[in-house]
């Protein structure tokens, strides 16, 4: 099947919506992407036909429901590569399942053990190792970043010691677009005999990665960005490590047996799963991770790559624009970030969309730190997806153009 | 269309009446804009139940930056019970598009068009809040004394 990006939108209705009186031009895949009618018809379906609880029931809808749900899980398993379905649970996103590696894995930490972020992490990977710090005196390193905005690797040796017990860093930073070296920060990490968590929010939309080839120890994302619903996503984690972790949360469908003397809980991942989880969201990540498996992703990936090249160009032709992140197309997704100097991101965001349809994300992007290093106060980001074209590139450079004009006047 | 950002707003913001800091001042105040990382900091020197001087300094949007030269512009010498008048008209003016208070504070019309705007309406209130926050500031720190 060759690659066909007008066929390729065609399959999201909601690209066939204007904005302002125009076509949208949607830009902001890297905050949240959009749902192909394949996702959207799946969780109609199954919300009409096997709508129920799961792991308590015997009727047919609540087996239909159960057996759904599980499906859901070993097709994620098998997009990450995991060699079994049961290290694969289910969440509500990449932030709570970073959240249940810092309680879990954290809580079993002392004092003056380590944990190694980078200076390019979302918060999301930054905030729930603070709150450990506070908890448990546990120290928190930083990995810092090249002028590239790349994690340094020449830091790594200095940075992560014997005392690290943990490597938490981004698989792609969702502010450069930089995509992480993981095999030499893996080394790094197993030479001193720390576990390594990859935030993979930002990769997972662009085709299926394999954790054990990785080197990781858990990874982390989210359904929202890989053309799935939201309020659902996926912490992977080793079998051992799981086993080895407390649960975040208690209550229903993640114990054994309970009496008021004592509970035991559920091996992983039901360990991890109190209470109803978000079931038709689950069935949707998984609809929509077999949605990017059917495609022809070579394809994909070239269109991707030629539009980011597109951009990178257009923004280098203009006065007083300057990228943030790599300015190559090596090693890097389909995420540019740049810095206008007299011009707010969040005023070229409005008058993008206000004048041109693009949605656009401007600001910190929730990595105030990596801003404050960039020494920037925020930054426009454009983030592509497949169903992009050159049309949303010609709209967003042009509307880029006008912003100029209306905000440096 | 971007009517928003029309030549009396944007005249407003580049003139950034006030920018700076005061040297000898009451109080201070900063605050952030979680959702954009907008910060103002403001700082007033107050006598008398009026402010004195007022600067402000601002990493933020054009609206944010036309908000506090507003400020700059308006509030030395205003009595403080006014100036908490105008941030609440001024609020009422984006949200409920109720009319705006006395003459010397005429500027804020150029706001009109963010009514439509919500996400940005904190972006026109941060320095207001930081105003208030700053006198409040230097109350307590003079009924202290
Ligand atoms: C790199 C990265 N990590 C983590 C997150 C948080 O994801 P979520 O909000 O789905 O939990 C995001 C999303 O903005 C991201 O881009």
């Amino acid at each position: 099947m060759s690659f066909d990006p007008a066929r390729l939108r065609a399959e999201f209705p909601i690209l066939a919506r204007t904005v302002h009186g125009q076509s949208l031009h949607y830009l902001d895949n890297g905050a949240t992407a959009q749902m192909p009618r394949a996702v959207l018809e799946r969780i109609v379906r199954h919300e009409s036909e096997s709508r129920a609880n799961v792991l308590r029931g015997v009727h047919a809808l609540a087996e239909a429901a159960t057996e759904a749900f599980e499906a859901a899980r070993a097709t994620l398993a098998r997009y990450i590569g995991a060699g079994n379905a049961d290290e694969v649970v289910f969440t509500n996103g990449t932030t709570s399942a970073i959240n249940l590696v810092a309680h879990g894995f954290g809580n079993n930490l002392a004092a003056g053990d380590e944990v190694v972020v980078s200076a390019l992490e979302h918060h999301s990977n930054i905030v729930p190792w603070q709150m450990l710090r506070d908890r448990r005196g546990v120290v928190l390193k930083v990995l810092p970043v090249t002028a590239e905005g790349r994690i340094d690797m020449t830091a790594l040796e200095r940075v992560i010691g014997p005392r690290c017990r943990l490597v938490a860093i981004t698989h792609c930073s969702n502010v450069t677009g930089a995509i992480t070296d993981v095999g030499r920060i893996a080394a790094a990490a197993r030479a001193v005999g720390a576990a390594l968590l990859l935030d993979g929010a930002q990769v997972v939309p662009h085709g299926p990665v394999d954790v054990a080839a990785l080197g990781a120890d858990f990874y982390a994302f989210s359904g929202h960005k890989m053309y799935g619903p939201n309020g659902i996503g996926v912490l992977w984690g080793r079998r051992e490590r799981l086993a080895a972790m407390a649960p975040l949360l208690g209550g229903g469908e993640m114990i054994r047996s309970v009496s008021f003397a004592e509970t035991t809980y559920a091996d992983a991942p039901h360990r991890f799963e109190a209470g109803t989880p978000p079931i038709a969201q689950a069935v949707g990540m998984a609809a929509a991770a077999e949605w990017i498996l059917a495609q022809d992703r070579e394809g994909w990936a070239a269109h991707e790559r030629r539009l980011t090249g597109r951009i990178l160009d257009g923004l280098a032709l203009r006065d007083g624009v300057r990228v943030i992140g790599p300015l190559g197309l090596q090693g890097r997704a389909p995420v540019v970030s740049f810095a206008v100097a007299g011009a707010h991101p969040h005023d070229i965001c409005e008058v993008l969309d206000q004048s041109h349809g693009v949605a656009l994300r401007g600001g910190h992007h929730c990595a105030q730190p990596l801003m404050e290093l960039l020494g920037v106060s925020g930054t426009t980001r454009a983030s592509l997806g497949p169903y992009n074209d050159d049309g949303d590139v010609d709209a967003l450079l042009r509307g880029l153009d006008h912003a100029l004009q209306l905000l440096r006047r | 269309m971007t009517e928003i950002y029309h030549a009396a707003l944007m005249a407003l913001a580049k003139s950034a009446h006030g920018h700076g800091r005061l040297a000898v001042r009451d109080a201070t105040a900063t605050l952030d804009n979680p959702l954009c990382g907008d910060r103002v900091t403001i700082d007033v020197a107050i006598a008398g139940g009026r402010v004195d001087r007022v600067t402000q300094e601002v990493k933020g949007c054009a609206l944010c930056q036309a908000s506090a030269s507003a400020i700059g512009a308006a509030a030395p010498g205003q009595e403080i019970e006014g100036l908490r008048v105008v941030a609440a008209a001024l609020r009422a003016f984006l949200q409920t598009r109720a009319p705006l208070p006395e003459a010397a504070w005429s500027a804020l019309a150029a706001f009109a068009p963010v009514a439509e705007r919500k996400s940005r309406h904190d972006c026109v209130l941060l320095p207001f809040d930081a105003l208030l926050r700053a006198i409040d500031a230097a109350l307590a720190r003079a009924a202290g004394a």
